[in-house]
């Protein structure tokens, strides 16, 4: 078992954060999902105060070794996500975490303070890839900025915060000690960077104009991202960018993450997740002491 | 069945310009007409023209029995230039079936084709008592796949180059009179928007790029009439065309 702010998890391999709807899943794969369920922790979509239908498509862009996504964060609002969607996930065989996002620190103080009065929740993930309405500034991308958003939060839930950085900032390594100071009990990285593809007449291809990049071809990002934020930070490390084996998995746990989450690659295959932790496993068999 | 699993190419067949993939696939569930796979090559799968493809590909199922799966592949990009390649022995990932497919009707069936688009109405038309089908192609060259309608009569055919059959629009040979009728149609956007326009009872075979296929990525949507948008692979790939808002370009 490993041990994560408290929760007990089978493995280290969770989900990134909208990258896997358990509810539909369940609909195209039926009850053996339930049984085979390829992560310990399961982290919903990104939700928020009121439902939003999300970007006008097209909303994907293939990349070498990877994609660009502009999905804009459709979600039922929050509401919505705690009369439907909860009941649902609860049903899952491992803990849920929920990721909220909110444009102001009182929008986050009020999400986070909605889940925390609902035992079926174990944790809570902050999405600080935001601008903040009230400042105009990026919440994550800015320190100071996030430091007090994440204090301004932290009261709101007893429940483990996690902070999910985005790597769209100078220096993600003050971003990882500011959500710290904030009192963040974990810190999740990287998000997608932010990229942008055209048509063949030069025109953004995206219905939102930019996306986020995400798959291998971001994982030695994520390698030194992960690295770098946990030469400041003291709280455990969620690290994800492009895993697609054991291997790569390894290399975030050895760069300071407790745990990995999967995500472009579960849209390759489904179970990946389950067999990049059945690969971690052997990896470990096989080796005298891979994470002392 | 959770997950993708391997399965062993048994046969390849080229119609025109087309290629028909036979898959072996014994231990999955029978898939409905309308219901698609996410497919990939196990091997060289990436590496092709700017280092695509990655994500795995949409395919509604041709044809489907006793444990083997056909799907129809027209090469318009990486990842169908490679699985257009594929040969005997090769191997594919597959996983589905996927989505919800073509629903009954009591009303009297036409089934409308173009192009590609024509796999998940083969799949229909195999499960129908001599269904009218109308197909459109390019030309003569696309138009021999007109021949993997096999069940009733002979589909009627069109060409955009007057080429095969008659010179024009699909849509050009449905009956003035359609009461009664219920329109099963899979095709280009354009296509499926001149349908859609008629407003009469109508199902649409949506295409739109996956990264997933199973409601994970939210990138497949399609706009509503009711507002807001539904996801392609698992809201449809059919959907009522009194359901949307518009059948999108892209």
């Amino acid at each position: 078992m490993i041990d994560f702010c408290g929760l007990q998890l089978e493995h280290e391999v969770i989900n990134g954060s909208g990258t896997f709807d358990a509810i539909a899943a369940r609909r195209a794969f039926g009850a053996e999902l339930l049984d085979r369920f390829p992560f310990s922790a399961f982290v919903s979509k990104t939700i928020t105060l009121k439902p939003r239908a999300g970007n006008p498509p097209p909303r994907l862009w293939e990349t070498a070794g990877g994609m660009i996504n502009s999905i804009g964060l459709p979600n039922k609002g929050l509401a919505g996500y705690l009369e439907h969607d909860l009941p649902q996930l609860a049903e899952l065989p491992v803990p849920l975490i929920t990721n909220v996002m909110g444009s102001t620190a009182e929008e986050l103080t009020e999400l986070a303070a909605a889940c925390d009065e609902r035992p079926e929740i174990a944790a809570i993930e902050l999405n600080v890839s935001c601008p903040n309405v009230a400042t105009g500034l990026d919440i994550g991308a800015v320190p100071a900025e996030l430091e007090r958003v994440v204090a301004g939060v932290r009261p709101a839930t007893t429940k483990p915060l996690i902070v999910k950085l985005t790597p769209n900032t100078a220096d993600v390594a003050a971003c990882g000690r500011a959500a710290e100071a904030g009192g963040a009990d974990a810190v999740s990285l990287i998000n997608t960077l932010r990229a942008m593809a055209l048509d063949s007449d030069g025109e953004p291809w995206l219905g939102g104009r930019t996306g986020g990049l995400s798959g291998p071809a971001i994982r030695n990002v994520a390698v030194a991202q992960v690295a770098a934020v946990a030469a400041g930070v003291t709280v455990p490390i969620v690290g994800m960018g492009g895993v697609q084996t054991g291997a790569h998995a390894l290399d975030l746990l050895r760069a300071g993450a407790t745990l990995v989450a999967v995500g472009t690659e579960s849209f390759r295959d489904p179970a990946a997740g389950g067999r990049i932790a059945r690969e971690l496993r052997e990896k470990a068999a096989n080796s005298a002491n891979p994470f002392a | 069945m959770f997950g993708r699993r391997a399965c062993t190419v048994v046969e390849r067949t080229t119609y025109g310009p087309y290629v028909v993939v036979d898959v072996h696939d014994p231990d999955g569930p029978a898939p409905a007409p309308g219901q698609f796979y996410m497919l990939a090559a196990v091997e060289r799968w990436g590496g092709g023209d700017g280092e695509r493809p990655f994500l795995p590909r949409a395919f509604s199922v041709l044809r489907a029995r006793e444990g083997r799966l056909s799907f129809l592949f027209d090469d318009v990009g990486p990842g169908t230039n490679r699985l257009m390649d594929l040969d005997r022995e090769d191997e594919l990932w597959l996983t589905g079936p996927l989505g919800e497919g073509w629903r009954p009707t009591d009303r009297r069936p036409i089934l409308i084709g173009g192009g590609v688009g024509i796999a998940p109405l083969v799949a229909l038309a195999d499960t129908l008592d001599a269904p009218e089908v109308l197909l459109g192609f390019r030309d003569a060259h696309h138009a021999q796949a007109a021949a993997l309608v096999t069940q009733g009569s002979d589909p009627s055919v069109t060409t955009d180059d007057g080429s095969a059959g008659h010179h024009g629009l699909v849509t050009e040979l449905l009956p003035d009179d359609l009461s009664g009728v219920e329109l099963f149609a899979c095709g280009p956007p354009a296509m499926l928007e001149a349908i859609r326009r008629l407003g009469v009872p109508a199902q649409l075979a949506l295409e739109s790029g996956m990264a997933c296929g199973f409601g994970a990525c939210f990138g497949c949507v399609t706009p509503l009439a009711e507002g807001g948008y539904a996801r392609v692979c698992v809201d449809g790939p059919v959907f009522a065309a009194a359901e949307l808002a518009e059948v999108p370009a892209h």
